[in-house]
């Protein structure tokens, strides 16, 4: 499992430095530490977050938006119609609710169609695993500089360090 | 027609008026008309003009404002776009960045797709600014107050709102010719320093 700090620090190093979004629980240890660092500001909508994160970008941030793929939903017209028509980049950390059909009955639609959605608005996409760490976060830096556009990072139940073991 | 319609200036006049007062400070400003008139009447590389995710001016404005605090950042607004993303409302009135002015040109209507009437006419957005926690809050019917008012907030900590109670009339503005890549380089480099 990877520490919610090490996490945090890894996307600092990479140069991210303006992180907002909406919480889940699988995001939980990742807020706090965010919130420790001082570094989160909370939003009330997963597109609002979006567009926050474009203005920073352009602000001169790097910018990252933590989100439940619920919030792929809400903000899905942001991502289209502001991040990727007008060239703007942010890192989506994507919790996977619903992954295998094992969840609550709300998440398993976006759960199971999550990649092939955003397949089809051409997001790129990645899973975190523990193993592939360093290649992971390796990739969202490049792609980001590259294509302009939003990267997403899916995080999975237990890869992460929560706020309850 | 409403009971002050004869009395209200055009958004456009109030546009120009506004961007008459502004100098280099970053402009935000929301999809449809508005961005068209804003490009129309003076097209500086500080204007952000938005072509879509309506709703969402005031927060990409909100993020320029939060990177920036050094820079008085404006939001060129309208009332379908405030009801459409109001949670930012919240949001800009919890964090209360001082250098954040939202004005809004309610006219009452969706007038990019017709003039279907939006609810502003019976929820007053100024009062659910005030409510959310924005410092400064002021309606405004004509150009004087809205001049009067405007200058106040420049000199202000905000958050401050300006709605302006404006008339459906729409200039004659064709579509923003720049490309939207081309709009968010232009910007980023104009509010660089």
């Amino acid at each position: 499992m990877i520490e919610s700090d090490v996490f945090v620090q890894t996307m600092q190093d990479m140069g991210v430095n303006f992180f907002t979004g909406v919480p889940d629980s699988i995001l939980g240890g990742i807020i706090a530490e965010l919130m420790n660092r001082r570094l989160y500001t909370p939003a009330v909508r997963e597109d609002e977050a979006v567009g926050m994160a474009a203005g920073a970008y352009m602000a001169g941030k790097t910018p990252a938006v933590l989100m439940q793929n619920s919030g792929l939903g809400t903000s899905l017209n942001a991502l289209i119609s502001l991040n990727m028509i007008y060239q703007q980049p942010c890192v989506l950390i994507v919790s996977w609710r619903g992954q295998g059909g094992k969840d609550a009955p709300e998440h398993l639609v976006m759960g199971e169609v999550m990649p092939q959605l955003l397949d089809t608005v051409k997001i790129p996409h990645r899973t975190l695993t523990e193993k592939t760490v360093i290649e992971d976060f390796r990739w969202i830096a490049e792609t980001f500089m590259k294509q302009r556009i939003p990267v997403a990072l899916f995080i999975t139940k237990g890869v992460v360090k929560g706020l309850h073991p | 027609m409403r009971p002050e319609q004869g009395t209200l200036i055009s958004r456009a006049q109030a546009m120009e008026a506004l961007l008459e007062l502004l100098t280099d400070q970053p402009v935000i400003i929301c999809n449809g008309f508005p961005s068209r008139e804003a490009h129309k009447i003076a097209d500086r590389p500080t204007h952000f003009y938005m072509i879509g995710s309506m709703g969402n001016a005031s927060a990409i404005a909100l993020g320029v404002a939060l990177a920036k605090p050094n820079k008085q950042v404006i939001t060129f607004d309208g009332d379908g776009n405030v009801l459409m993303g109001m949670g930012t409302l919240a949001t800009v009135g919890a964090l209360k960045p001082k250098n954040f002015i939202h004005v809004v040109f309610d006219n009452e209507v969706y007038g990019t797709t017709g003039n279907q009437p939006t609810i502003s006419n019976v929820v007053p957005l100024e009062k659910v600014a005030k409510s959310a926690g924005y410092v400064n809050v002021e309606r405004v019917l004509d150009r004087d107050d809205l001049v009067y008012e405007f200058k106040d907030m420049l000199k202000k900590d905000g958050p401050s709102m300006l709605l302006i109670k404006v008339n459906e009339f729409v200039e004659d503005a064709g579509r923003v010719l720049h490309d939207p890549p081309d709009i968010t380089r232009r910007f980023m480099k104009a509010i660089e320093e």
